[in-house]
């Protein structure tokens, strides 16, 4: 198995274990983490498709390459956009609740 | 003995994945968050993207990291309550089933992928001469797909708008975050005052180097703002005013440039964004000087945050 093989593999499972984290933690934090992990399985997917495109001596197809290079920017530029939101629902409300109604504290 | 090294890295990404979704403690999650990043690095080293391991280390891990741990230090005390809600049994197999089923089709469309596969790069290769940069990535990004980084950079400031919008309104106008007290003598404040002239000639030397070597502007405007992170933490030099004309003009210059390049291919290469022969180069450099800056200031201000003290004057 090459290497883009073995790490575009993996990137399926960074996908799906990102997607899992997003819906299980209940923390906004957790699920922009998890959302992270799941949307750096996506360049890691992208990346090994650069990388089986390598052909006329470029070591990969740069591309892709450059497209990940805004992807991760823009990213970055998200999440600081979401922590902003997420701090300042924590000013407003004093909770980091997403529920539609604060849970009463007996629920099962 | 590389596939070892990449066995293992393969087995400590998905574990460090695994661990930053599963771990309870938020803090905890995000460390592992950071670490991954780095492990990623590696990832990208592995599969031949110099470009995008510095790009992945320092703004995919470094900041992004920064930025999340920051957010933990003020979630402390709503972590608890949000434990509460946390799926229960069905909900978490339903969840884990659901992925399980993305992996799969993905693994499916991995095995499926078609033999050649396809690839630009020799289209790139015999017309990167005529943009007068060695470097292939940066050819791609400021030549051949130059409308993407037009737009990037935008993205970049209306992601700034956004954060700085979520101010409360007597704050507008103002500082964003605290003004950090250190002690002047103490480790921290030496450390920042001896680390910018040695970040600030690496990160205009990536900024250099990105034209015919791995680097570029992003990750020279990353180092440099990092730098700039560190003397305010330090205490040294307080955040910007938003309401900074000087700031505000930083911040839409680089844009604004790429804009007017891009407008002028219009009458000189009839096209937007068409370079005419043999000024591809300049042009470039210009895009590349005017967006520096732009960068630098608002990777550090999406940092800071939006502002909270010290409102309309």
């Amino acid at each position: 198995m090459t290497v883009e093989t073995l790490f575009a593999l993996a990137a399926c499972a960074l996908v799906g274990i990102g997607l899992y984290g997003l819906i299980v933690q209940p923390h906004p934090l957790r699920k922009l983490v998890a959302f992270n992990i799941m949307g750096s399985g996506v360049f890691v997917l992208f990346g090994a498709l650069a990388k089986r495109g390598a052909a006329a001596g470029l070591a990969a197809d740069p591309v892709p390459q450059a497209l990940l290079i805004t992807a991760i920017v823009v990213a970055f530029a998200a999440t600081a956009v979401t922590v902003a939101l997420l701090l300042r629902l924590i000013d407003v409300s004093d909770s980091a609740s997403l529920a539609e109604e604060p849970p009463a504290g007996e629920r099962p | 003995m590389t596939t070892v090294v990449t066995l293992v890295v393969v087995a400590l990404l998905l574990w460090l994945a695994l661990w930053t979704v599963v771990a309870r403690d938020a803090f905890l999650a995000v460390a592992g968050f950071v670490v991954y990043g780095l492990l990623l690095s590696l990832v990208w080293v592995r599969l031949a993207g110099i470009d995008v391991a510095l790009t992945e280390a320092a703004i995919g891990g470094g900041l992004t990291g920064a930025l999340l741990l920051g957010a933990v230090g003020r979630l402390r005390g709503t972590e608890a309550a949000t434990w509460a809600e946390r799926s229960g049994p069905g909900t978490r197999a339903v969840a884990g089933l659901l992925s399980l089923v993305v992996t799969a089709a993905l693994v499916l469309c991995v095995l499926l992928l078609p033999e050649p596969a396809p690839t630009l790069a020799p289209l790139v290769l015999p017309n990167l001469p005529a943009t007068g940069v060695a470097n292939p990535i940066t050819g791609v990004l400021l030549a051949f797909r130059a409308l993407d980084t037009l737009l990037e950079a935008i993205v970049l400031v209306i992601a700034l708008i956004g954060v700085w919008s979520f101010a409360p309104d007597r704050a507008w106008g103002g500082r964003p975050g605290p003004r950090y007290r250190t002690d002047p003598n103490g480790i921290l404040a030496y450390l920042a005052r001896v680390l910018p002239p040695v970040g600030i000639v690496i990160g205009i030397y990536l900024f250099w180097a990105g034209a015919d070597h791995p680097g570029g502007k992003f990750q020279s405007a990353t180092i440099l703002a990092a730098m700039w992170m560190l003397v305010q933490m330090a205490g040294l030099a307080d955040a910007p005013r938003i309401d900074n004309r000087w700031v505000r003009s930083g911040i839409v210059i680089g844009p604004l440039a790429f804009v007017a390049v891009g407008v002028l291919g219009l009458w000189t290469a009839g096209v937007f964004l068409g370079y005419p022969d043999g000024w591809a180069k300049p042009l470039i450099l210009t895009i590349e000087v005017a967006l520096l800056p732009t960068l630098v200031l608002v990777l550090a201000l999406l940092m800071n945050g939006p502002p909270s003290r010290g409102g309309a004057r």
